[in-house]
């Protein structure tokens, strides 16, 4: 049997690893199909290879019965194969319509007719079932409505095949619902989608069947998603069985360390307080645009503050300024690793030292010695996966960029508090599970630990108490005990009645 | 056999096998090329782009850029010789010059970091400002040196080899250390990497900053004592379109414009290509008009073999 999309003994080595080895899989017409695995396990080459991005050591791709051999990008667009990558394409300086019709515009001798762009592009998107103005600039959307305007871009381009890597990875979950509904009517038109996601919740919602790879091989390969079960996924890609990935474990709580007082700043104009205790996770939620992430740059010094104080241990830190942080023992793991967190083109351990390293530097001299120690102890103690510490840092999988982040941290030695934002956006099963580990044994050695997530089953899973964030303000606490599903979520949905007269009257 | 080839010449010490290969073939086919006189002399001729070269790599590694540096050189080296001649102490006039080319750096600097002007559009003003300020206090003529003696920095020799050269190894040795083994060079290239990242990881990228430019102007005013001490003046004209060679320099070695990437091996081998082929084509009497031409190519091709380079090195 034939299917649409085809993949046959795809095979990709590059120097020192081999991401793929002999992948076969299809699909069939109109069918929506999970591609899951560990970051590292070979999604993202087979992606690249679907993409005309790298090209396969062996192997073909097949759609329609027909071999493909994508040369570059452009080829895999002539064969109507469209993949929405996680880092969007699209023009911010543009409007919704100019980017969806870039490179072919309604054009009278070269002058764009911009009604007939607007109307043309306006009358697709309601078809896609998307409510957007294609006049608005797509620096102005949020990320969520960016994401839908690349797909309906893959839509308007006629792609055979689209495949979405880690669409929802930065949508809020009514955002997600948009996105979902969107797929079933792609489906609906005999679209293949490729969905590649590390949430089983919504491979179980969408997908009709799901491929599992490990370590470049193909672990699993489901054709319906029927009797499959969410345990037999997760032990297919990790290659064990995780029955608890929380693995959350009670320890004393001591005094408070972390104080925030009446602290606000420009994008976060409502003065916050909050405390977090020595060996205490605090776990902040909220939804997209609660406020969270600028409350604790905030807190961290990363933007200035316009009134407020931050103390740790009763001792107040002293400006807006992340280096006295640092030296308070007050850091932070931002939420965007890829603009905040990693120094791209540097290696792993010069990404480890940066902060640490004034500490063995008499008169600013390195001690190269003790910074590779450094760098080796860490890779080894938190299970680092690179070839070496020269790796340069972009290469390595988000959950192990994340690692080195903390490493970073931990390096410096007198760490109090530790603020972590979206711990585990991007990472697979198995490292969300060590890096789980390793915040609960910090918090066992004393620190206070602050972590925001917009994923409610880990803030609840790993937290000893929970910050709800609504409105750039704490909406509620709760205690671990008190933990309710409804009731965080209930507390970080705004106000209905204030929020309704700002939308559209007329 | 090819694998292997582009192996090398496409891996991290590429553009030294190509340098070594093309220093061979040019001793052996140019005559008078492999002489002492002749070594000494092309050493000489790439002095000041070789020094200027040095801290310019800080710059283009932290994602900066300077086009003054040729506007400092010419001026500072003026301040030298007008300073010696007034006070009629050589050192002292040294000390003024050097401490007025740190000033014009720390200014750029200061404007850079401070009150966020773009690099290139602040270095753009320093630099025309620099110059007409050259041409002002000389009416546009060569300043002349009273004490002979400011002729020896640039004739006196140690081991038979001239004072500047001396200098200008020294000054690579010093920021090659610099750039790999301290603090300050790693988060120079950190800053270059990913600025924002930096300053959320406690490096001081505002203070780093001024510091890469003061620097820069420091080595500039080394840079144009010499130079002046050479010509036996101060010329307001001198070291025109200087930036454009030692920006040439860093790149031929290697140095990211993006930032993050720099090797001051690298940066040597690019000055040295440079002159070499000034040299040879002098040896070889070809005009000097076909020079630029000669310049502008080998720079074309150096930048397509770093792309070459980057590209087989591969994104994951």
């Amino acid at each position: 049997m034939t299917h649409f999309l085809e993949f046959s003994n795809i095979s990709k080595g590059y120097p020192g690893v081999q991401a793929l080895s002999d992948i076969s899989f299809g699909i069939g017409k109109g069918r929506v199909h999970g591609l899951m695995g560990e970051n590292g396990a070979g999604k993202s080459t087979l992606i690249k290879i679907l993409s005309g991005d790298t090209r396969a050591d062996t192997g073909e791709i097949r759609i329609e019965g027909a071999a493909q051999n994508f040369h570059s990008t452009r080829d895999a667009f002539a064969a109507r194969v469209t993949v929405v990558h996680q880092e969007l394409q699209l023009v911010p300086g543009l409007t919704v319509a100019e980017n969806l019709r870039l490179g072919h515009f309604p054009a009278k001798a070269g002058v764009i007719s911009f009604r007939e762009l607007v109307e043309d592009v306006g009358s697709k998107l309601r078809d896609i079932g998307i409510d957007v103005d294609p006049r608005t600039k797509v620096a102005a959307l949020s990320i969520g409505e960016r994401q839908m305007i690349e797909i309906a871009k893959a839509v308007m381009q006629d792609a055979r095949v689209i495949a979405l890597d880690e669409p929802t990875s930065s949508l809020s979950s009514r955002e997600s619902e948009i996105l979902f509904r969107l797929i079933d009517r792609l489906r609906g038109q005999g679209k293949v989608i490729l969905y590649i996601s590390h949430r089983l919740d919504e491979i179980f919602r969408l997908c009709d069947g799901c491929t599992v790879l490990r370590d470049g091989r193909l672990a699993a390969h489901h054709a319906t998603m029927e009797g499959v079960t969410r345990d037999q996924i997760v032990s297919e890609m990790v290659g064990r069985e995780i029955s608890d990935i929380w693995g959350w474990r009670g320890r004393a709580i001591g005094e408070v360390r972390l104080k925030v007082a009446g602290l606000s700043g420009t994008r976060l104009p409502k003065p916050v307080s909050f405390e977090a205790r020595s060996g205490e996770i605090l776990g902040f939620f909220g939804l997209v645009g609660a406020g969270r992430s600028e409350l604790m740059r905030l807190v961290y010094g990363a933007d200035s503050r316009a009134a407020g104080s931050v103390s740790i241990d009763g001792r107040p830190v002293a400006a807006s300024d992340p280096r006295q942080s640092i030296r308070a023992g007050l850091v932070l793991c931002p939420e965007d690793r890829k603009f905040d967190g990693i120094v791209q083109g540097r290696s792993v351990s010069d990404n480890i030292s940066i902060s640490a390293r004034r500490h063995f530097s008499p008169f600013g001299i390195l001690n190269l010695g003790k910074e590779a120690a450094l760098a080796d102890g860490f890779i080894q103690s938190l299970r680092i996966r690179t070839p070496s510490r020269k790796q340069d840092i972009v290469n390595l999988s988000g959950g192990n960029q994340q690692k080195v982040i903390l490493a970073r941290w931990l390096a410096e030695e007198n760490v109090k508090v530790l603020i972590v934002d979206e711990p585990t956006r991007g990472i697979d099963v198995g490292a969300k599970a060590e890096i789980y580990d390793l915040l609960y044994s910090l918090a066992e050695k004393g620190l206070a630990i602050v972590v925001v997530s917009s994923e409610l089953p880990e803030v609840m899973g790993i937290s000893d108490r929970v910050a709800v964030m609504c409105g750039g303000g704490i909406a509620a606490t709760f205690d671990r005990p008190e933990f309710n599903e409804r009731a965080i979520l209930a507390a970080a949905l705004p106000d209905r009645s204030a929020a309704e007269p700002i939308q559209k009257v007329s | 056999m090819t694998g292997s080839l582009k192996r090398i010449l496409l891996g991290e010490q590429g553009l030294v096998v190509i340098f070594a290969i093309a220093f061979a073939v040019v001793s052996l086919t140019v005559p008078n090329f492999l002489t002492e006189r002749n070594m000494l002399g092309l050493l000489q001729s790439v002095v000041t782009i070789g020094i200027v070269a040095c801290t310019m790599m800080f710059c283009l590694a932290s994602r900066d850029f300077d086009l003054s540096v040729g506007s400092i050189v010419a001026f500072s080296g003026m301040v030298a010789v007008m300073a010696s001649n007034a006070t009629g102490s050589i050192p002292l006039g040294l000390l003024i010059a050097v401490g007025f080319g740190t000033f014009v750096g720390f200014v750029n600097g200061v404007v850079i970091a401070k009150l966020k002007i773009n690099a290139l559009i602040t270095t753009l003003a320093t630099m025309q400002i620099v110059r007409g300020l050259a041409l002002i206090s000389s009416d546009g003529r060569a300043v002349g040196i009273k004490d002979a003696s400011f002729y020896q920095l640039a004739l006196s020799k140690f081991l038979g080899v001239p004072t500047p050269i001396w200098v200008m190894v020294a000054l690579f040795v010093i920021f090659g250390f610099v750039l790999n083994r301290t603090v300050f060079g790693r988060n120079t290239l950190a800053i270059g990497g990913n600025p924002e990242a930096s300053r959320l990881a406690g490096v001081n990228v505002d203070w780093m900053r001024i510091w890469i430019f003061t620097l820069q102007g420091l080595v500039c005013a080394i840079a144009g004592i010499l130079l002046a001490s050479r010509i036996t003046s101060g010329q307001p004209n001198a070291a025109t379109g200087l930036e454009l060679s030692v920006i040439s320099a860093c790149v031929l070695g290697g140095v990211s414009l993006a930032g993050g990437r720099a090797a001051i091996t690298g940066v040597i081998v690019g000055v040295l290509i440079l002159g070499i082929a000034e040299n040879v084509m002098n040896l070889l009497n070809i005009q000097a008009f076909y020079q630029y031409v000669v310049r502008g190519l080998i720079l074309l091709l150096a930048v397509l073999l770093d792309n070459l380079r980057s590209r087989s090195l591969g994104r994951r």
